[in-house]
């Protein structure tokens, strides 16, 4: 309806939006990197990053800056295009996630009610999940452009493990589906905020789609692509310089983007627990506290995430497959029946 | 295995409080350079070529120190004091030119032993670095202790904490 009647004003909102959440996105995952030194050196009684600025905080564009200096290298024998297709595509499945994540509610600015969502759409969470499991293909693209044998088994191991927690990350979800009623992410945080966050109905959900999500951003106990000692690396074997880096980068990317997807299905996205923020109305600096809780909920996860890397080892393949196809999908079609019988019997 | 120890879950959430309470810990790291850790009073760093309380320097180039070296480090050439040199060097002799190898050194303190001078001795600095293997090749520029009469400040920090006990 807005484009039929080509709102220039939606537009601008709409892209104004999308640079705030971009960037956003973009300095977290920055930051990441330096937090997951710095919480990685406190955690193994060490100082961590400490030179480059105060506290070491200028860190982040210092390895910038060496990334974007170093000699970019494409083997002679790999396919130039898919090569370089590769971390692109890495990058901007792991950005256009943030579209359907509704980052606060509606708020009231310059006369115009201003949604604080890139696009409410109808299937939010199969949006989600389908354009997950298109890294799928930056993985293996960029092993199979590599030309490495290594590189490509790496890429085969990891596609088959994103796609296997993928399964039982979805199973964990139908529960929570089955609750809301809706698909829409915008109705899954209204559902929270009116009856209580999603963790207390699905909490075996919650720790499904926890392990998965931690093996959906290759993180440990499932980062076998990052194994280099023991396994030659991974599907980034044969890059160099800035490419390397949109992998790494779009890593911390989809860690912080699963972060937000756990807070809104699971931890009532941006809604502050005990207190209603319909009752302040909708000015702009509730916008600003709404996703700045949301902020802290990621925050929370993301430091999650990494307290886990630094503490548990490596799974080994076929443990991780075990777990994923013998583990979580099972229990989550547990989960999934138990939750059918139990709205059944409450006759939802 | 019990159930409860097949869950693995208890067992990863006990890892889990170990690293967490591992934040909370003093670090043991020590902030190099700007805070240097104590050496014992026996430690043998880098060698300083010393001078007497006039500010004269001490070596009379005997050669004791090249001898009874056992990596074959040291050289020197002597030369004769000049009148109007005595200011500069203690006895009739002195050495024009002191060169110690610090590839080959393997800081064993024996030179220190051997010199009847009290003229050599190892400090308590350590961090020889350099971007070429010639650079390692210490000459009396590089070995000589700052004059305390003239560069008090220079002569106390080249003494470093030698003498000093371990806290």
């Amino acid at each position: 309806m807005y484009l039929l009647q080509f709102d220039w004003w939606f537009l601008l909102e709409k892209f104004i939006l999308i640079a705030v959440i971009v960037t956003t996105a973009l300095v977290v995952a920055m930051y990441s990197t330096y937090a997951e030194r710095k919480i990685a050196a406190v955690l193994q009684d060490r100082r961590g990053p400490n030179r480059a600025g105060p506290f070491g905080i200028l860190q982040p564009m210092a390895d910038g800056l060496k990334l974007f200096f170093k000699e970019e290298i494409i083997p002679m024998a790999s396919s130039k295009s898919l090569f370089i297709l590769g971390p692109m595509l890495a990058m901007i499945t792991a950005l256009m996630t943030s579209a359907v994540i509704p980052w606060g509610g509606t708020i009231h600015i310059f006369g115009r009610d201003v949604s604080l969502q890139i696009a409410d759409i109808n299937i939010g969470v199969l949006y989600v999940f389908g354009v997950v499991s298109l890294g799928v293909y930056s993985i293996m693209i960029g092993g199979w452009a590599s030309n490495n044998k290594f590189s490509l088994l790496a890429a085969i191991r990891g596609a088959s493990q994103m796609i296997s927690y993928e399964l039982a990350m979805g199973m964990s979800l139908i529960a929570v589906l089955m609750i809301v009623g809706s698909l829409r992410l915008s109705a899954i945080v209204d559902h929270q905020i009116a009856n209580g966050w999603n963790i207390l109905y699905q909490p075996l959900g919650f720790l499904i789609f926890f392990i998965c999500a931690l093996a959906e951003c290759n993180r440990t106990p499932f980062d076998l692509a990052e194994a280099e000692n023991e396994l030659n690396f991974g599907y980034h074997q044969e890059y160099s310089s800035m490419k390397l880096g949109f992998f790494l980068f779009a890593e911390y990317i989809n860690m912080f983007i699963s972060s937000v997807v756990m807070a809104t299905l699971f931890f009532g996205g941006y809604d502050i627990p005990f207190v209603n923020e319909a009752a302040w109305g909708n000015h702009w600096w509730v916008g600003l506290i709404s996703f700045s809780v949301l902020m802290l909920k990621a925050c929370l996860f993301i430091f999650l995430f990494m307290w886990i890397r630094w503490t548990l080892p490596r799974f080994r393949y076929d443990q991780l497959m075990n777990l994923g196809w013998k583990g979580l999908i099972p229990m989550a079609l547990v989960n999934m029946i138990i939750t059918a019988v139990v709205l059944l019997a409450l006759n939802k | 295995m019990t159930i409860w120890e097949k869950m693995y879950l208890p067992a990863i959430a006990k890892g889990m409080g170990i690293t967490f309470s591992h934040m909370f810990k003093k670090k043991p790291t020590i902030n190099y350079p700007e805070v240097t850790r104590p050496f014992s009073a026996v430690f043998r760093g880098v060698h300083i070529l010393n001078r007497d309380e006039e500010g004269r320097e001490r070596c009379t180039a005997c050669g004791l120190c090249a001898v009874a070296c056992p990596a074959e480090a040291i050289t020197m050439e002597a030369a004769e004091r000049q009148k109007g040199e005595e200011g500069l060097y203690r006895e009739e002799k002195y050495a024009a030119k002191y060169e110690i190898n610090m590839l080959r050194c393997i800081f064993c303190g024996l030179c220190e032993e051997a010199c009847p001078k009290d003229a050599i001795y190892l400090s308590q600095t350590f961090a020889p670095a350099n971007y070429a293997r010639k650079g390692f090749i210490y000459g009396k520029d590089d070995l000589l202790i700052p004059n305390p009469k003239t560069e008090p400040e220079a002569y106390a920090k080249a003494k470093g904490t030698i003498g000093k006990e371990i806290k």
